[in-house]
């Protein structure tokens, strides 16, 4: 038995290493889990990027659930995510508001122009104090946030065809669900 | 040359005000560098907050040196970022019971080794006692 303990112990090593490789494989090792999912989304009043003079309140969300996807002309991964919303936000069944978060306006325009107009509605946070609010720190970030303003699910980076089949679609038909009552 | 060097020495400051903030006197100034140091940059998360250069960074340290203006405690603005993302702000993670494995794996990996090392020098001692040296080397 003695003599065995040092393989065993290697062999136990071996296998929390080899955890380790694919835990990190398979995990963003840079992903900080927000503390806000299963909490209600912070207040905020942004004006809407086409008509300045209106704004948009959490309130204003209220009733019905949404997709609020974090972007800005400057991010080039939002540039990757952009086709896809492009191609599937339609039949994702869920409204889907922008957030032009640290744009210029202008900039933003261009860029919209250029690629396409995903959105139902866009806010502009120019100042990134809403983002900061939303513990947004890497742009494209996605939150799901359900009819009773209670944020359900929060992706960091790019949505991609894999995460939006096996994460995000079942929170939305989960959410969708007890929307309306 | 000497005095070349000794002076790009003098010049060459440790890089403290990236951006240039509205300090009203040295105390506080103190102050705010303590909290930056304390508080971990998310884009480049190897930084704290006081040293990163990404632009979220610099828009959370305005933030910081706004709360300390509005008279928050360093616990509230903390609580403020850790309220929006999370426990890893904080370069010296609260106690608690998420982070047990984290404070007290160290130790108890240490005690399980010391328990290891002095079993094996008992048996050692006592193998010693029991038969005496034979020069075979096991």
């Amino acid at each position: 038995m003695s003599r065995l303990l040092p393989l065993l112990v290697f062999a136990a090593l071996c296998g929390l290493l080899g955890f380790g490789i694919r835990w990190n494989t398979h995990h963003e090792t840079n992903e900080v889990p927000s503390p806000l999912v299963g909490k209600t989304a912070p207040e905020f009043t942004l004006p809407l990027l086409y008509e300045p003079a209106k704004s948009l309140s959490r309130r204003d969300l209220l009733g019905r659930p949404y997709l609020l996807n974090v972007f800005g002309s400057w991010c080039p991964t939002c540039q990757d995510e952009h086709p896809f919303l492009m191609r599937e936000g339609k039949s994702l069944g869920i409204r889907l508001i922008g957030l032009d978060w640290k744009d210029q306006p202008d900039a933003a325009k261009r860029w919209l122009q250029q690629f396409g107009n995903p959105y139902e509605t866009i806010i502009a946070d120019e100042d990134g104090r809403a983002g900061i609010d939303f513990g947004v720190y890497g742009a494209p970030e996605t939150f799901l946030v359900d009819a009773q303003g209670v944020i359900r699910y929060k992706r960091i980076g790019l949505l991609t065809p894999d995460v939006v089949a096996t994460e995000l679609k079942p929170q939305i038909v989960a959410v969708s669900k007890v929307a309306t009552p | 040359m000497r005095w070349l060097l000794i002076s790009m020495l003098l010049v060459a400051q440790p890089a403290l005000a990236i951006d240039p903030l509205p300090f009203k006197d040295r105390a506080e100034e103190i102050r705010f560098q303590h909290l930056a140091k304390e508080l971990r940059c998310l884009v480049c998360q190897n930084q704290d907050l006081a040293d990163s250069e990404a632009d979220l960074a610099k828009d959370l340290r305005k933030q910081v040196f706004d709360l300390m203006r509005e008279g928050k405690s360093d616990a509230e603005i903390k609580q403020y970022l850790v309220s929006r993302y999370n426990d890893f702000v904080l370069y010296d993670p609260p106690l608690k019971p998420g982070t047990w494995l984290l404070w007290f794996a160290p130790g108890v990996l240490v005690l399980i080794g010391a328990g290891v090392l002095v079993n094996i020098l008992r048996r050692r001692a006592r193998h010693v006692h029991a038969e005496p040296e034979t020069g075979e080397d096991w």
